[in-house]
């Protein structure tokens, strides 16, 4: 591949510069990367902390740890944390900023500024979402009306917050789509491409398309309040199901928004520790395009008991189980890719595979959502919980953790305790089964969601999910507690420790500012591990 | 707890059916691809840093294979899916019509005959039924799990679902969609009958019940209907607070209002708050009492004050 031996400036790792204003000024696609990384996070660890209040309330039927209306707070909080300031900009902002110049041969995005202004913009919706708590919302973080026009909690602030986050979801997206179409290095043609950029580029079609629809939305929600113009409030002469029928426009894109960079990252991770080519390489590029698109037309699953009309629950029924074909297509070329191979199970390969495993279950549980009949059963039982989770968890933040360690070493120069990681996988691994397992057959049970107390039935599944819910607890605190110290303690990382044949592991740990001393000029894809045959040589 | 709930009417088996067969196909692919994992994760482990591995970069036949054979197993559930739904939409000609009311954080049934009953939906075994159901504030979700049945309720516009009840006994009614803050409370029950009983509460219950419940002494009559109305949802009787204030110790006792000033609570101030419950809120609770209105006379709201003032 790319060749940089001679040496024209000095050596500046991108980490080198010290104070705030060397942070909150930077236009460094990597710094800023730092910057959402360490602000998701955050928001990953609280919103993380209100579940396992919830999870305490559970333990019993009755309720004797928070009021319900408390207990109604800590989901919406849990919920909105989670997905609006957490896993939406999540893998796409972070790893996505530090990853995707590294990756094409570029030194930046395209345009740098704006990528901080994109930050900023992040900041700002926070700032507006803390001033909410003061009053915080009980309406779940789907805002639904007419109750999100009428509970007198702080409705408005939340959603304009997110309102706002909105903005940068929109610019982010925006730069990568021309950063990926502008900044590829001479020679790094679509088809030698990195997978994670095909994701990426996916993901940030859905964030430019989708987001102005939940934006809009939340606008027209905010006004109906603030204003008493009747959009959404049968009273005033709305439509409720209108406010369903907006919100899933952009909140089941939101879903590939989330998952679609998850699958980029493992598919990177499994080629480089099974040593072999990705499997399929095109099937997976654009089976990445294909679920962007259709996950356009599957909103209104969300929706079977609404009160829409039969025919429009079918029509989204059929969509719903297109959209699994290309989901499915891509789990079985990234286990073809393991036969064969030479398997490292370095913690980020467990977690991939880790992956695999929760994502396929998440996957095939949604086929019993899809399905009308099944749908009015378990609809907004705790199988939907179970199943969610299943997709964000056992999906998303297993791809962000694998993602996690596997550039640590480039992204901070430094190696963590592997033995320690891996012992935090197998806890995670546990911990998530427990508490989310027992939620499928609570919700074929029948055990609604969003209940502060609930029938004794339930109690014994509801109570194994608890304790489930501290193991996992515990994993993240060891993973966590494991990588920080490794940016302290840790040995200092070589340039490329898994010998990768990506193109940000050819350049020193952690980069340069500049990235590339020279831009590479490229000549083969990414993933040409393994020994060719003659014929092919 | 079993597996799933009981099949407690004519539809529930079909939708069960629909559940097994995903169930049975999501196993084969499970295990298909929990098995092959970790097969390669073993068979395939790195031996030695110079493992050498194969160039292999894909398969038209398998790409072909794998898209192709899920598509049809997914469109065969669709199929099936939708033609179980189709059952569940379309009612009968003869069902018994019923109208079903959801309200912050209650059920209100009225029947054909001018009978309203309150959390309690009465049908005859084997009989179809009709719910016409519409919400007096924000959405709610009639659920009745047994059944296998769920429709979300809406200001504004009537929505319906139906069942035939086949199995005698008595089924949880939960609300499904988010409605504040008893929502976890607004359960109910469906009591199937079978024909003799259900003609004999059609015509004759009401007096019965009446003639039966003028015998107790108002404290108990209090007490019944303390459970029986839907009040032990959101008020406790040991002092635990839960969507508004406990009723132990509340006779006789000061109470203090959202706006600061302070009421005795005698029997015109329950009564009051029985009947015009956002008059006078209890400081640190919200107004979303709903009020009876209509549906507690003045006799049950005499016995209710009369149990409350047993609660020492």
């Amino acid at each position: 591949m790319a060749n940089h031996t001679i040496a024209h400036n000095v050596y500046v790792p991108f980490l080198e510069k010290k104070g705030i204003l060397s942070w909150l000024l930077t236009t460094d696609h990597k710094r800023i990367g730092i910057m959402y990384l360490v602000s998701i996070s955050f928001f990953f660890v609280v919103a993380g902390i209100l579940a396992l209040l919830m999870r305490l309330e559970l333990l019993t039927p009755a309720s004797d740890i928070v009021s319900p209306h408390t207990y109604n707070v800590l989901f919406t909080l849990h919920g909105s944390l989670m997905v609006f300031f957490f896993i939406v900009p999540g893998l796409a902002a972070s790893f996505g900023n530090f990853l995707i110049p590294l990756m094409i041969g570029a030194p930046d995005v395209a345009f740098p500024k704006l990528n901080l202004g994109s930050y900023w913009i992040y900041l700002l919706g926070t700032l507006i979402m803390l001033i909410a708590l003061s009053k915080p919302a009980d309406t779940g973080w789907t805002f639904y009306t007419p109750y999100s026009t009428t509970t007198d909690t702080d409705v408005v602030l939340l959603t304009f917050g997110v309102f706002v986050l909105g903005f940068s979801s929109i610019l982010t997206g925006m730069n990568f789509i021309v950063t990926i179409h502008k900044m590829r290095a001479p020679g790094m043609t679509w088809h030698r491409l990195p997978l994670f950029i095909w994701a990426s580029y996916a993901t940030s079609i859905l964030q430019l398309l989708a987001t102005p629809v939940v934006g809009i939305t939340l606008l027209l929600l905010i006004t109906e309040r603030t204003f008493g113009v009747g959009f959404f409030d049968p009273a005033k002469g709305g439509d409720p199901i209108l406010f369903q029928n907006f919100f899933w426009f952009y909140s089941h894109p939101a879903v590939y928004i989330m998952i679609i960079p998850a699958m980029g990252v493992i598919s990177e991770i499994i080629p480089v520790f099974a040593r072999k080519p990705i499997f399929g390489y095109k099937a997976i590029a654009y089976s990445s395009l294909g679920i962007a698109f259709i996950s356009f037309l599957v909103w209104a699953h969300h929706m079977f008991t609404s009160g829409i009309s039969s025919l429009a629950a079918t029509i989204f029924s059929f969509l719903t189980f297109l959209v699994a074909i290309p989901t499915a297509i891509k789990v079985f070329n990234w286990v073809a890719t393991l036969y064969k191979g030479s398997i490292q199970l370095h913690s980020s390969m467990l977690y991939s595979l880790g992956f695999i495993f929760l994502f396929t279950i998440g996957g095939l549980t949604g086929l019993f959502l899809g399905a009308l009949a099944a749908d009015i059963h378990l609809h907004d039982t705790y199988f939907v919980v179970a199943h969610m989770h299943y997709v964000m968890i056992g999906g998303t933040v297993m791809g962000f953790l694998g993602a996690l360690h596997f550039w640590y070493p480039k992204w901070f120069g430094k190696m963590f305790n592997e033995t320690v990681a891996k012992i935090a996988w197998f806890l995670i691994f546990i911990g998530f089964n427990v508490t989310f397992f027992p939620q499928f057959f609570l919700g074929v049970e029948g055990m609604p969601r969003r209940y502060a107390t609930y029938p004794p039935q339930f109690e014994s599944l509801m109570s194994l999910s608890t304790y489930g819910s501290w193991i996992l607890a515990i994993g993240m605190f060891v993973m966590a507690a494991n990588l920080l110290v490794g940016l302290f303690r840790g040995e200092k990382a070589p340039q490329n420790p898994y010998n990768s044949l990506s193109l940000e592991w050819q350049v020193p740990s952690p980069p340069p500012h500049e990235n590339f001393e020279e831009i590479p000029h490229v000549t083969d894809w990414t993933y040409g591990y393994g020994k060719k045959k003659e014929s092919e040589a | 707890m079993t597996w799933i709930p009981e099949v407690a009417s004519n539809l529930a088996s079909k939708v069960d059916g629909v559940l097994w067969v995903i169930t049975l196909l999501s196993l084969v692919f499970f295990v298909l691809i929990t098995v092959l994992l970790v097969f390669f994760a073993i068979k395939y482990r790195r031996r030695s840093e110079n493992d050498e591995t194969p160039y292999i970069t894909g398969s038209e036949p398998l790409e072909i294979i794998w898209t192709v054979i899920p598509s049809v197993l997914l469109i065969l559930i669709f199929i099936y899916g939708f033609v179980v739904f189709k059952d569940m939409k379309s009612p009968p000609k003869d069902a018994v019509e019923i109208t079903v009311t959801g309200k912050q954080w209650l059920w209100t049934f009225d029947y054909y005959n001018g009978k309203k009953t309150l959390n309690e939906l009465y049908v005859q075994q084997n009989r179809p039924v009709r719910l016409v159901m519409k919400a007096d504030d924000v959405l709610h979700s009639f659920f009745v799990p047994a059944f296998r049945m769920k429709q979300d309720l809406l200001p504004g516009r009537y929505t319906q679902l139906w069942f035939t009840p086949t199995k005698i006994g008595t089924f949880d009614i939960f609300c499904a969609e988010y409605c504040g803050t008893g929502h976890s409370v607004m359960r109910g029950k469906v009591i199937v009958m079978s024909p003799e009983a259900y003609n004999i509460w059609e015509k004759g219950a009401e007096a019965e019940e009446g003639g039966a419940v003028a015998s107790l002494p108002a404290a108990e009559l209090g007490e019944k209907i303390y459970k029986e109305k839907g009040c032990n949802a959101c008020h406790s009787v040991d002092g635990s607070i839960l969507v508004g204030p406990s009723f132990k110790g509340l006779f006789g006792h000061d109470v203090e209002l959202q706006d600061g000033s302070t009421v005795t609570a005698d029997e015109n101030y329950i009564s009051q708050s029985i009947l015009e419950p956002q008059s006078q809120v209890v400081k640190g609770f919200q107004p979303v009492m709903p009020s009876f209105k209509g549906i507690l006379s003045d006799d049950d709201i005499t016995a209710v004050i009369a149990y409350i003032k047993t609660l020492k």
